[in-house]
């Protein structure tokens, strides 16, 4: 089944269009990869599908045309984006963080709540070590995996990511990467934009390349990786930068 | 000024640093989830009681209503109406809405035929109620996303409404209405009226319910996460929209009791809301509208620098009080960020 599909999508900003006819497939189980240099709208087709940006063309979220779109909803629908910015609950305890992540389901009576509590915790043992710190005081890496273990309690059915390694130690990416890897194994449906197009590209089965709002490349993540334009505008400079 | 006179002084002071302590948990609680200082909150603290004369035996109220609705319940029942033609996109809530306008219409009418004191208590405060987070939807909901200073602007203009409406429905006189508990208690030499305990107990109680309901429901949690970070709030299905509902409710039924136990002692007045709201405000500013502890003793520092000002000068009592606000807001404005914008 198509998790999430869309098609001839758009998203305008007054007079400028950060993306256009946009048209990406994510089907369940897949990782799927978003890439792209700053400002080719990679965040902006997230905002757009949450319907925090108004955006045209059509958005099938697991079969269905969804018109109106509000980010309460969607996460209902179990389509949880873990943002740029993480937007965490700064002067709230990390433990609340998560268990906030779980709100809707708490509203709807869920059962397993504190079992996934654990499965957060034995993922992230930082968080654990850390459940009474306030969330804000918590570390650039830290707080990271706090927002992306605050999206796995919501249970995502499709998860969607805005670059996790944004700010962060090439150590600490790796170590969010591996989890993300863990993730997917365990069968979570992922669509993570990046521009650390290397590791996103190892973790991802197929891959799609964004420029100036423009979809310029897609394909197998593995061609992606030794796609001569690919390491020329992406990986070329990201193995200079990694040199330095 | 001798000891006999502090005492008593002081026993004022506590019983209306109260029941500003009461108004100020209630502002600084929708002030966090909404962004809104919810200045008509005195008038809804003085129409409850109002209301409850219309559903007293006119042997109590020395009244003869002869069975008329109290114009509240109109007014209750009307916003709910217009809130229902506002979201006429989802049925189910509006008929949940109408049933509920008529259920207020329906409740005060039975109240107003004559029902048993206590029944007409609870009525008067089911038969405001609704008119809190109505107004949020009508007046707040609408300007989604304004600057404290736009909703601030529509809050007062709420206020001069809802006051104008309470002459309008109640006239300018004040009336007595029967205590739950009759009589005195002397505390040392200080007879204290048995039902400002009543008032006391239920501060007591909404300190801690509110505690409680803020650090063990992940529904409390839920409110505070949307006063932290919206945005956020919203990625996780959690609506601050819902949240702004939840806590007009909450101070609304905060005010509105407030206002039933303490209308015995004060002989309630339409006029009487506004000096509440303003006195409720000015403690919660003492904490930047953001901490709940210091906005209590912001509360308790407002009636007990009243009945000083009361003490020294009558009849600038309040315009003391007022005055107080300046130096607070200097101080608050020189550690600014606390009250900061959000966008
Ligand atoms: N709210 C906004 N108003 C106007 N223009 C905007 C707004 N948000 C984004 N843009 C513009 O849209 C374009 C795409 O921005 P977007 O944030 O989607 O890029 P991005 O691919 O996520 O970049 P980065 O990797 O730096 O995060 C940019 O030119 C940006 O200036
Ligand atoms: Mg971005």
């Amino acid at each position: 089944m198509l998790m999430l599909e869309l098609t001839d999508f758009s998203v305008r900003y007054g007079a400028v269009e950060a993306v256009r006819g946009l048209s990406l497939e994510v089907a369940e189980g897949e990782a799927i990869t978003l890439i792209g240099p700053n400002g080719a709208g990679k965040s902006s087709t997230l905002k757009g599908i949450l319907g925090l940006e108004r955006s045209k063309g059509v958005v099938r979220y697991r079969g269905q045309e969804l018109k109106k779109r509000t980010p309460e909803a969607l996460a209902e629908l179990g389509l949880v984006l873990v943002p740029e910015k993480r937007e965490l609950f700064s002067s709230m305890e990390v433990e609340d963080n998560l268990l906030l992540g779980a709100f809707t389901r708490f509203r709807r009576g869920e059962k397993g709540l504190k079992e996934d509590l654990e499965r957060v915790y034995t993922l992230f043992p930082r968080l654990r070590e850390r459940r009474r710190q306030l969330a804000g005081t918590m570390s650039g890496g830290e707080q990271q995996m706090l927002a992306i273990g605050r999206a796995l309690m919501a249970k995502p059915k499709l998860l969607l990511l805005d670059e996790p390694s944004l700010g962060l130690a090439p150590l600490i990416v790796a170590e969010i990467f591996r989890i993300l890897g863990g993730l997917k194994s365990q069968g979570v449906t992922i669509l993570v934009v990046e521009q650390n197009a290397r590791m996103a590209l190892r973790l991802a089965d197929r891959g799609y390349v964004l420029e100036a709002g423009e979809l310029v490349m897609q394909g197998q993540a593995s061609e992606l990786l030794h796609d001569p334009r690919v390491i020329e505008s992406y990986l070329g400079i990201r193995a200079r930068e990694e040199m330095r | 000024m001798d000891w006999t006179i502090v005492s008593f002084l002081a026993a004022d002071a506590v019983q209306s640093g109260t029941i500003y302590a009461l108004l100020a948990l209630s502002l600084v609680l929708v002030f966090a989830v909404t962004r809104v200082i919810l200045v008509p909150l005195g008038e809804l603290l003085v129409f409850a009681p109002l209301t409850y004369v219309f559903f007293l035996p006119s042997g109590v109220s020395g009244l003869e209503l002869h069975g008329q609705i109290p114009g509240t319940a109109w007014l209750s029942s009307f916003l709910l109406l217009v809130w229902a033609v506002l979201d006429r996109a989802n049925p189910s809530r509006v008929a949940r809405l109408v049933v509920l306008a008529l259920l207020v219409l329906g409740l005060a009418w039975v109240g107003a035929r004559g029902v048993a004191p206590w029944l007409g208590w609870i009525l008067a405060v089911l038969v405001v109620l609704p008119i809190g987070p109505a107004s949020y939807r009508l007046f707040f909901q609408p300007a989604q996303n304004a600057s404290v200073l736009t909703y601030l602007i529509i809050a007062v203009g709420l206020h001069f409404a809802y006051q104008g409406l309470g002459l309008v429905f109640f006239g300018p006189e004040q009336y007595r209405l029967p205590p739950i508990l009759s009589g005195q208690t002397n505390l040392g030499m200080v007879p204290i009226n048995n039902q400002a305990f009543l008032v006391y107990g239920f501060a007591l109680l909404t300190m801690l319910g509110l505690y409680l309901f803020f650090t063990r429901s992940l529904y409390g949690k839920a409110l505070r996460a949307c006063a932290v970070n919206r945005y956020g709030a919203r990625l996780l299905g959690i609506s601050p929209a819902q949240a702004g509902y939840v806590a007009f409710g909450i101070a609304t039924l905060i005010v509105t009791v407030s206002g039933m136990l303490l209308a015995p002692l004060i002989s309630p007045a339409y006029f009487q809301g506004f000096l509440f709201g303003l006195k409720g405000f000015v403690a919660g500013i003492l904490g930047g509208l953001v901490s709940y502890p210091l906005a209590v003793l912001g509360a308790l520092a407002v009636g007990g620098f009243e009945q000083w000002a009361g003490y020294v000068s009558s009849p600038f009592k309040d315009a003391l009080v007022f005055a107080l606000l300046l130096p607070v807001l200097l101080w608050r404005s020189l550690r600014s960020h606390e009250i900061g914008e959000e966008e």
